[in-house]
């Protein structure tokens, strides 16, 4: 028997998104140890976590419909609906590079050069630090809500936005210093291969970039 | 001295206590589930603690607030001169029986499929309809009718308003300050006061009249004050046992704070039933009232008397024994539903919702408690204060009443006829 005052209340989207977000950034999480495993040449090894990362790229889809679906239009929403549907779409696409990266280089067996792999680390370092502090925004929407997204709370989101942009800012340099690295040593590797390696290297920063797009989403969620 | 009236007067009391406490018995099962649940949902009290609320302030509300609702229902919306009762008393008992028994057995119904139907509604329904089709449609007075109807539109929206209002000021005090726990310590005991306040003076101002208790306005200002001050200290020292827990991440304690915001909630639910019993228990058991004021006056109708104690007993005990036999369930599953309502957003729901149902118990005008806490529940919504409302619940219950309104008249018409035809 429904009663009217509790169907009055719909399920909130804000913790099925966070669940999203943090299924996203593990995938990112995942891609480390799957660099570190192709570093290794332990392909074996690097199978397994890629189909990790498949695997958890699925779980994040299904959470995606899932919120979709209990998003309809007749909600009311503390944030604008399509700014939430938004959000979650930047989201998947976390997941989806993830999943991208790991495909692609297992694919190919590709092998980073020796000398690039210090490099490679601290450019995966920073998208993995952005994809952090972007998870950790998305985390805060709790507290977002139970303030009423006002006041101190939004400030606080704000500087971590800041913070994000920073992140993303260093990855950025980082990629360029890659590239230039990567230059110099195109002449002594299979050409197809350096092509596939600028790939890889512009897709991790990619991570950086969704990161930042994230974090700028949610500012948007708070101005109104 | 109608004849009819000396005839079956006893029979005609014993069908109005029967079907007044049917009523009070499906306002118990059903609806004091609904004006009490948010704050069971927000876990700030278990349900036996709900009940025992609702068996304390429902009936002080209805006793001490609900005066003028009676009133309105027994002797408000018929005009006694033009519709003859003078003449035939007996029209009037066949009447509000009918009224009774039909929005009894439609309220039953309603609830059976969860359909969010007011008793309020369903009462003025059954009442304007054997009005206009068993006497004559100059037999209402409508402009008492088309104001009652207004109410139902103006009481959600106030109340919306007033709640908007109230989250606000949470907001500003409490939540999005640098100390949200010892601001919650702070300002909590206010809404408390406030809480005391609001109910204090309705009761000195509107309800004491019947106990012939003279007193001024000013005095009764002083006094409130007086009730929300003492209601206040005693919250005080429930807040003093409430220490702040370490928060899980971040610097925002939202769990130590909802926990000051529970035990402002407590009082909150206290105004709820208080609210509820002065307006919906009144108008259920008005129509009692009148037939025990016919039958006894041996079918002299007397206007304005006093409210005998034991019609209100009748209702509060109908209203009890509904609770304890239907609406212990009905809580239990609300309070499992309502996960999203906590009770910084439940007790401004539930103050605004209250504040808004005893003053309209203080002018006599019945309400639906149940839609004016809804209006307060999108008041917060709209502050960005709840995860997300089913606005399509909410077209329901706003559309529920259109229909309520003739279902109530057309059962009411049948049963008077078929009462008519029995005992005339």
């Amino acid at each position: 028997m429904p009663i009217p005052i509790s169907a009055l209340f719909g399920r909130s989207p804000i913790r099925p998104i966070q669940e999203h977000m943090a299924k996203a950034q593990l995938c990112v999480i995942i891609l480390g140890d799957f660099l570190e495993a192709s570093f290794a040449k332990d392909w074996q090894k690097a199978e397994t976590l890629q189909q990790a990362i498949r695997a958890a790229e699925n779980e994040a889809d299904d959470l995606k419909s899932n919120v979709r679906s209990h998003l309809p239009k007749s909600l009311l929403l503390p944030v604008p609906r399509t700014d939430l549907l938004q959000l979650l779409s930047i989201q998947d696409r976390l997941a989806n590079t993830a999943k991208d990266v790991a495909g692609l280089m297992l694919g190919r067996r590709m092998e980073i050069p020796d000398s690039l792999h210090k490099l490679m680390k601290r450019h995966y370092q920073l998208s993995l630090r952005t994809s952090e502090q972007a998870l950790q925004g998305i985390n805060e929407l709790s507290e977002l809500l139970e303030t009423g997204f006002r006041g101190k709370e939004v400030d606080l989101v704000e500087k971590l936005i800041d913070d994000l942009d920073a992140i993303e800012h260093k990855s950025d340099l980082s990629q360029i210093t890659l590239r230039a690295e990567l230059y110099k040593l195109e002449a002594s590797l299979p050409p197809v291969d350096v092509m596939f390696l600028y790939k890889v290297i512009s897709w991790i920063g990619k991570i950086a970039d969704i990161s930042e797009k994230i974090g700028s989403r949610l500012l948007i969620l708070l101005a109104r | 001295m109608s004849e009819i009236i000396s005839q079956y007067g006893m029979i005609f009391l014993v069908m109005a206590c029967l079907f007044g406490f049917f009523m009070a018995w499906g306002v118990g099962a059903n609806d004091v589930a609904n004006a009490m649940g948010t704050s069971v949902g927000a876990k700030a009290i278990t349900i036996k603690q709900a009940i025992l609320i609702a068996i304390v302030f429902e009936f002080a509300g209805a006793y001490l607030a609900g005066g003028d609702v009676t009133s309105t229902i027994r002797s408000g919306i018929i005009d006694i001169e033009k519709a003859g009762f003078s003449d035939s008393p007996e029209l009037l008992v066949y009447g509000m029986l009918s009224s009774l028994l039909a929005a009894g057995i439609w309220l039953l119904i309603a609830s059976n499929y969860g359909w969010p139907v007011s008793t309020t509604h369903s009462i003025i329904g059954a009442i304007v309809g054997f009005a206009v089709v068993g006497i004559s449609p100059d037999a209402v007075v409508w402009s008492q009718v088309g104001s009652i109807v207004a109410s139902w539109v103006v009481s959600p929206m106030c109340s919306g308003i007033l709640a908007f209002y109230i989250f606000r000021s949470v907001q500003k005090l409490i939540l999005d300050t640098d100390e949200p726990f010892l601001n919650a310590k702070k300002y909590v005991p206010l809404y408390i006061f406030l809480v005391g306040f609001v109910i204090g003076m309705v009761t000195l101002v509107k309800g004491l009249r019947h106990v012939r208790l003279e007193i001024t306005f000013s005095q009764s200002a002083a006094y409130a004050v007086g009730i929300g001050v003492v209601v206040m200290v005693g919250g005080m020292l429930m807040l003093r046992r409430i220490k702040l827990v370490p928060a899980q991440h971040g610097t925002f304690h939202i769990a130590s704070v909802e926990k000051v915001f529970g035990v402002l909630m407590i009082f909150t639910a206290c105004s709820m039933a208080f609210a509820h019993g002065s307006n919906d228990v009144a108008n259920a058991i008005g129509p009692l009232a009148a037939v025990a004021g016919i039958v006894s006056s041996g079918g002299v109708f007397v206007g304005e008397s006093a409210l005998p104690v034991w019609i209100l007993l009748l209702g509060g005990i109908g209203i009890v024994v509904g609770l304890v036999t239907w609406g212990y369930k009905v809580m239990a599953t609300i309070g499992r539903n309502i996960t999203e309502l906590t009770p910084s957003r439940g007790f401004a729901a539930e103050l605004a919702a209250a504040t808004i149902v005893v003053v309209a118990s203080g002018t006599g005008i019945p309400v639906s408690t149940t839609h004016t806490l809804v209006g307060a529940v999108l008041g917060v919504g709209l502050a960005r204060g709840i995860g997300a409302i089913n606005l399509n619940v909410v077209g329901k219950i706003f559309l529920s009443w259109v229909v309520t309104l003739p279902v109530g008249a057309l059962l009411s018409i049948l049963f008077f006829f078929l009462f008519r035809g029995i005992f005339s």
